[in-house]
Parts: structure tokens; C-alpha cells; sequence
């Protein structure tokens, strides 16, 4: 056993009001470059919808993540080594700009310096890759917000598979929910294991996938080896860049933007010790629906003598073992079983979890005739059908879906019970298996969320990898040799890609 | 006025070796000091359409030639002579060079189509990525006329002089450039045009040539990578 430490995310989705805010700070701080207008390393997405990029679930499209051979072992599903090289030349399942959108902004200038006109001045579409006035947004980074669209084409959804999709698009029966994505540290990542270059990594010490800039040569395997297609390719800069989970803030004890910016307090960070010598096996098990099991075994008990022992031997420093004891995240996947992994079916052992969301009860089932099963209703009579969530967080298995949603139900009678005099709430708490200790400890970190019991990262120890005394006065987090701002500039070795300018096309003064 | 003799030698004796001097120290340089643009710089994320088609058709091609050329130039007699007659050399070289070169001329021709056509790829378009494709796609036709002008004289002599001429560049041979005098100007041309492009190279997406010959490491790589900070610690600060 060779224990590993990694900082994993957990996300309350029954808390997600689909804000943005994560979005748009991350979009502030990482992305806000040219050959990066079109990448969110975090979006924010209404379901049901085909996604950003499109139909970015659909693998028989994209050809993302791992694919189990017969043999019972795992290969990246866009092919072998030498598969892979072969496609190197122009790589088949890229997806293209418009797959995500072509970004754009307006014309605003226009509304300044308009001359005197018969009709009201318009701040026209222009595209960022050419500067050219677009003639029509045909799609934008968020363009499915809240159901936005025909449910025939966000039906096109790939978690209605054995979903009884077609009564879901009368408005009546309609449900939604905001999936917040970022890039999931896999345990078992399949962009790393696509790069010919071998640029990309993940930090023994906290898990975070990175791309080494300075390695990649923009051969752009990562992108479509990635399933949740969170590496973008910097067409500017010719390089793959993805959401390197703020490690600068990490490693310093702060939680990543996305979280620290997060308005309903939905997201959770904490340290996971793992098994680093199981991954391939948890990888490699042969019914999908396993997978979520297998992950979860590979979380170690930090409280367990034997654990904290091995770890400290494998190199997990004290604090973080301590920081393994309080982790949100741990609580959330291990002890109360509330939170799944994204799609385990690609088989990249996801670090970035989730809290499936509650929903009403469907409007039929109502006024007092709700069917309950025992103390909690049924689960199966929330607006979200129960096959849709399974298909998207355990591979289509319901059942521990099921028991995810009891449990925050029987959470909420219970606390409704005591609060209204209504009895104790023993019962309920009973039937969803939950100890009184457990629940409280689930209200506190749910329910208030403190920012103490949301976000327990451990600080790095950066001197074990940097020279701390050669990088006093330095200019920080940039790009290439040497400090990175004022107007981009050109070496003897060829500057940047794309020397676009806005050119808008405005009506000639009258 | 310069003698004949003179600018022999300057242009197949003493151009060569600047060219590829610059092109050894030259991308050395650039993989040492500048590694954040050291990429192939594609543009396959802008406009799938044509490329899928013209790259593929280039790539390929391309490689048989180059491949064939290393082959066909420096392989030693005694590796060659005993399968093949130098006529039956030179038909051979004609046969697959002629059809490699042919496909990736096709590609190019393509990507230069491309390039040109589709306004997303043409605004964004440095001088030096047209600069390049137009050069390999001259150098690609110098080498395609060479073709039919060696069926003129099928008993492999040329053939024998031009790799005479290579092999003294490859061994350092001071003398090499006289093999050159009294061969027919495309293959002069098509020489100069080659050893321009070798020069070039470091200041150009050209350099990744070496990646994708360095890219074959990763048949043999594990699949997942990890760094420990240790590791890390080990490369470079860039400051």
C-alpha cells in the first residue's frame, strides 16, 4: 500500500442557486486571455442540456476517458500509444471552437461615438477569433441557462438513457438542476496518460493535475482524451491549459476562487488519504457500476492508527494526516455516503464529487397525498427522476442515489420534528440508517456550512520544491521566460498566434 | 567577378554548414531559454474542415520522403549494394519518393488552400507560418521535377554524384561541393531551398519536427505521470 494525500471537492448541488459566481471569478483570474475567451475552466450548467462543450457526455462522439479491453485492462478510449500518435497529425475527435461557442463581445464604442442616426445605435456581435462583426450568436457559454430552448434539443441530454424522457417535456412534469464542472483530478486521469509529450502530471503531494507549459507542445490529445473535456486548447498560445485548482491558494491554505467565491456556500475541500497502489485495479473493474464502490474503497480511514502510520512513512506530513481527520470531504463521500463522483463510467476515479439534489414533490403526489415510504417519502416522487441523477453520478446504479436522498430527507424531518414539537425524529433517522451524532454533524456542515468545517486545507510545504530564498521579489504566476505583462511581445523564436484586431463595421457618417 | 569555382563552394560547401550549424544551436537555444513557444502551433481548433484531410495527406507524405532521403543518401554501399543495382536504386527512390512526394504535395496544397480561404485561420496567420508553407510546398515541387528529369538518364550516375555530394557534407569532406558543378539546376535549387529550409527552422513552428520525433518516447512511457515535489524542485525557475 503506498498512501497518497489529495485535496478533493466536494459539491452540495441541492444548495446550487446557478449564480455563476464561480465562473465568472475563475473566468476573472485564470482565463480572461486572448486564446482563452472561449475556456471556462469552471461553467456552470443547467440540467437537463447537451452541455458546454456540446454533447460533451456523448463518448461515443468524443472518445474521452478509459475504455476497458476484454482482457481486463484499460486503455484511453481514443486508442492505444500507437493509436494515438498516428492521430497526431489531426486528431479526429477534437472538437471545434463552435463546439464550445465562438466568443465574442459587442461593439460597445459604437454607442459613444454614434453620429446622429434615424435609428437607435446598436453595439453590434463582434467574434474574438477574427475581430469580424458576427452576424448571429448562434451559441454562447451558458446558452441553455435555466432550460433556455426547445426540450428537443436539450433532451438530446445523455443522462435520459432509461429515462421515460418524453413526459419530462411537458411543462408540468419539467425538473432542473445546476451542475457547476471543473476539472476533476482524476485518481486515474486520462489526459495525463494521453499526452505524447508527457507534460501533463499530477503533485504526489495534493493530487492537482497540471500541464507543464513549458512540455506541452500542443499536440492536443489531452482535449479530446479528457471526458469531461475540461483541458482547453490555447489557440493563441498554442498550448492545452486547464483549471489547475488554484494551487498557488492551495498551497497556501486557501480554498481555490470557485469556492472561496461561492455565494451559497456549496462547496467543500478537504484532504483524502488514498491508496495510490489500488488505483488501476479500481480502474480496471469490470461492471461500471462498481466503480463508485471501488473509488470509495480507496479512501482510507485518517482515524484508523494503521493508516496514519503507513501514511507518515509514504511521506504524508502530520498536518495533513490531522487535516485527513476533519476533512469535509471524507465526511460527506465515506461516513455519510451523500456524495458521488461525475460519470465513474469513464473510469478516471474523478476527485471532484457530488451531493445529488433535492426536488419537489411531483405536483400530482401532493396535497397531503404524498406517498411516503415509512417516516420519508418516497425518493421516486421528487420532480428529478431518480434514474436521472444515478445515470450521472454512479453509472445508472440507483440505489445508493436512493439512500443519498433519505438520508438529507430524513436530515430535514428530523430537525422539522424536533423543531415543531412533532417528536423526536428517532424513527426517521432509524430508517435511513443515520446516528443522532451524524445527523447533527450533517446540519452543521450542510445546513450552516461554516467556513471552518467547509474548507480544511493544510498548507503546502513549498520549500520541500522550491528555493524560497531565489524566488524573494520574483513576478509570480506568469507565462514564459520572464514577466509576463505590458503588451505581448515577440522573440527572435516567433511571437504569438493571432494578431487580430477589432474591426467593427459601423454605418458610414452621415 | 566571382569565379565559378568560388560560388560553388560558397553556396554547397559553406552555406550548408551555416545552415545547419544554426539550426543545431539555433533550436538548442530555443528548447533551452524559450520552451513556452517551442510548440506545433496548430490551428485545427479554429476550422476542423480541410485540415483533417490536408494534414494527414502532408504528414505522411512528408515523412516517407524525408525518411527516404536519410535512406537513400546515407545508408552505406555495403548496406545497399547487395539488393540493389544503382539503376534499380535510383528507380526505386524515383517509385516511392515520386508518390510520397506527390501525396504530400497534395496536402500541402490543401493546407495551403486553407490557410488562405478560411478568414478565421487567414487573420490569425503570422507571416512566417505563410512564409513556411509556401517554401516547403516549393521545395516539395523542385523535388517532384526532379523526377521525370532523372527518367532521362535511369543508369543511377546522378544519383551516385548527389549522394557522393551528401555523404562528403555528413563526413565533414572540404572537397564535397566539387561533386556539385556540373549537376542540373533543379537538383541545385532544390539543395539550396533544403538547406534554407533547415535554416529557418529554429524561427519557426518547424521545430517541431524534433518533438515528433521526441514524441516517440511515449510508446514506452507508463501511462500516468506524478511528480513529487522533490522532482520538482529539480527543474528550472524562470524568472
Amino acid at each position: 500500500m503506498k498512501i497518497r494525500a489529495q485535496v478533493a471537492m466536494v459539491l452540495n448541488l441541492d444548495k446550487c442557486i446557478g449564480c455563476h459566481t464561480c465562473s465568472v471569478t475563475c473566468k476573472n483570474v485564470w482565463t480572461s486571455r486572448q486564446g482563452m475567451e472561449y475556456a471556462w475552466f469552471n461553467n456552470v450548467e443547467t440540467k437537463p442540456g447537451i452541455g458546454y462543450p456540446k454533447d460533451w457526455e456523448n463518448q461515443e462522439r468524443w472518445k474521452g476517458g478509459w475504455e476497458r479491453k476484454r482482457s481486463g485492462k484499460i486503455v484511453p478510449k481514443q486508442g492505444g500509444r500507437l493509436a494515438i500518435l498516428a492521430k497526431i497529425f489531426a486528431n479526429p475527435h477534437l472538437p471545434e471552437i463552435d463546439d464550445y461557442y465562438e466568443p465574442f463581445t459587442f461593439d460597445y464604442e459604437h454607442l459613444h461615438i454614434a453620429p446622429e442616426l434615424p435609428t437607435t445605435p446598436v453595439a453590434r456581435p463582434l467574434s474574438l477569433v477574427t475581430g469580424r462583426p458576427m452576424d448571429k450568436i448562434e451559441w454562447g457559454p451558458n446558452w441553455e441557462e435555466i432550460l433556455g430552448g426547445e426540450f428537443d434539443k436539450r433532451s438530446q441530454d445523455y443522462n435520459f438513457e432509461a429515462v421515460q424522457k418524453d413526459i419530462y417535456g411537458q411543462f408540468e412534469n419539467t425538473f432542473m438542476m445546476y451542475l457547476p464542472r471543473l476539472c476533476e483530478h482524476c485518481l486515474n486521469p486520462s489526459c495525463v496518460a494521453s499526452c505524447p509529450s508527457g507534460s501533463i502530471y499530477k503533485r504526489e503531494e495534493d493530487g492537482i493535475v497540471l500541464i507543464d507549459q513549458d512540455k506541452c507542445r500542443g499536440w492536443r490529445m489531452c482535449v479530446s482524451g479528457c471526458p469531461y473535456k475540461k483541458i482547453y486548447y490555447n489557440w493563441t498560445s498554442g498550448k492545452a491549459e486547464k483549471c489547475i485548482f488554484c494551487y498557488p491558494r492551495i498551497e497556501a491554505g486557501q480554498p481555490t476562487v470557485c469556492s472561496e467565491t461561492c455565494v451559497g456556500r456549496i462547496r467543500y475541500l478537504g484532504v483524502l488519504l488514498y491508496d495510490a497502489d489500488g488505483i488501476e485495479r479500481a480502474a480496471s473493474v469490470e461492471d461500471e457500476q462498481d466503480l463508485y464502490g471501488a473509488q470509495l474503497k480507496l479512501f482510507l480511514d485518517p482515524n484508523d492508527p494503521e493508516v496514519a502510520a503507513q501514511a507518515r512513512a509514504d511521506g504524508v506530513p502530520d498536518a495533513w494526516i490531522e487535516a485527513a481527520r476533519r476533512s469535509p470531504t471524507y465526511k460527506m463521500a465515506v461516513d455519510w455516503k451523500i456524495a458521488f463522483p461525475l460519470h465513474p463510467e469513464y473510469r478516471t476515479l474523478p476527485m471532484v464529487w457530488y451531493v445529488p439534489p433535492l426536488s419537489p414533490i411531483q405536483s400530482h403526489a401532493n396535497a397531503g397525498a404524498v406517498e411516503t415510504v415509512g417516516e420519508i417519502p418516497d425518493v421516486r416522487s421528487l420532480r428529478i427522476p431518480v434514474r436521472y441523477l444515478a445515470n450521472l453520478l454512479t453509472a445508472g446504479a440507483e440505489a445508493p442515489i436512493v439512500s443519498a436522498l433519505e438520508r438529507m430527507l430524513a436530515m430535514r424531518i428530523y430537525f422539522r420534528q424536533r423543531q415543531l414539537g412533532e417528536g423526536d425524529g428517532k424513527a426517521v433517522l432509524a430508517q435511513a440508517g443515520l446516528t443522532v451524532a451524524q445527523v447533527e454533524e450533517m446540519h452543521r456542515y450542510l445546513s450552516i456550512a461554516n467556513y471552518e468545517d467547509r474548507f480544511v486545507i493544510p498548507t503546502s510545504h513549498r520549500e520541500q520544491a522550491e528555493d524560497a530564498y531565489g524566488l524573494r521579489g520574483s513576478c509570480g504566476f506568469t507565462f514564459g521566460n520572464g514577466c509576463d505583462f505590458g503588451p505581448p511581445h515577440s522573440t527572435l523564436f516567433g511571437g504569438k498566434m493571432g494578431r487580430r484586431k477589432l474591426t467593427p463595421v459601423r454605418p458610414v457618417d452621415t | 567577378m566571382l569565379s565559378n569555382t568560388y560560388v560553388n563552394t560558397l553556396l554547397f560547401a559553406v552555406y550548408p554548414y551555416i545552415c545547419l550549424v544554426v539550426l543545431l544551436i539555433g533550436s538548442l537555444i530555443r528548447f533551452d531559454r524559450e520552451p513556452y513557444t517551442w510548440k506545433s502551433d496548430s490551428s485545427q481548433l479554429l476550422r476542423k474542415r480541410e485540415l483533417r484531410l490536408g494534414s494527414n495527406l502532408f504528414h505522411y507524405g512528408v515523412i516517407i520522403v524525408i525518411l527516404g532521403h536519410f535512406a537513400g543518401f546515407l545508408a552505406p554501399h555495403w548496406a545497399v549494394d547487395w539488393a540493389l543495382t544503382p539503376a534499380a536504386h535510383q528507380l526505386l527512390a524515383m517509385v516511392v519518393g515520386g508518390i510520397a512526394g506527390l501525396v504530400a504535395i497534395i496536402g500541402l496544397t490543401i493546407l495551403i488552400h486553407r490557410r488562405l480561404a478560411e478568414p478565421r485561420i487567414r487573420l490569425n496567420n503570422r507571416k512566417w507560418d505563410l512564409s513556411v508553407v509556401l517554401m516547403l510546398w516549393l521545395q516539395l515541387a523542385l523535388g517532384l521535377l526532379t523526377v521525370p528529369l532523372s527518367a532521362y538518364h535511369m543508369d543511377g550516375a546522378l544519383f551516385e554524384v548527389l549522394t557522393s555530394y551528401v555523404k562528403g557534407i555528413v563526413t565533414l569532406d572540404g572537397g564535397a561541393a566539387a561533386f556539385m558543378t556540373d549537376v542540373p539546376p533543379v537538383y541545385k535549387l532544390h539543395i539550396l531551398l533544403g538547406f534554407t529550409i533547415f535554416l529557418i527552422s529554429p524561427f519557426t513552428r518547424m521545430i517541431h519536427i524534433w518533438s515528433g520525433a521526441g514524441a516517440l518516447a511515449y510508446l514506452v512511457r507508463p501511462y500516468q505521470i506524478v511528480r513529487t515535489p522533490r522532482t520538482r524542485a529539480k527543474e528550472p525557475v524562470r524568472l
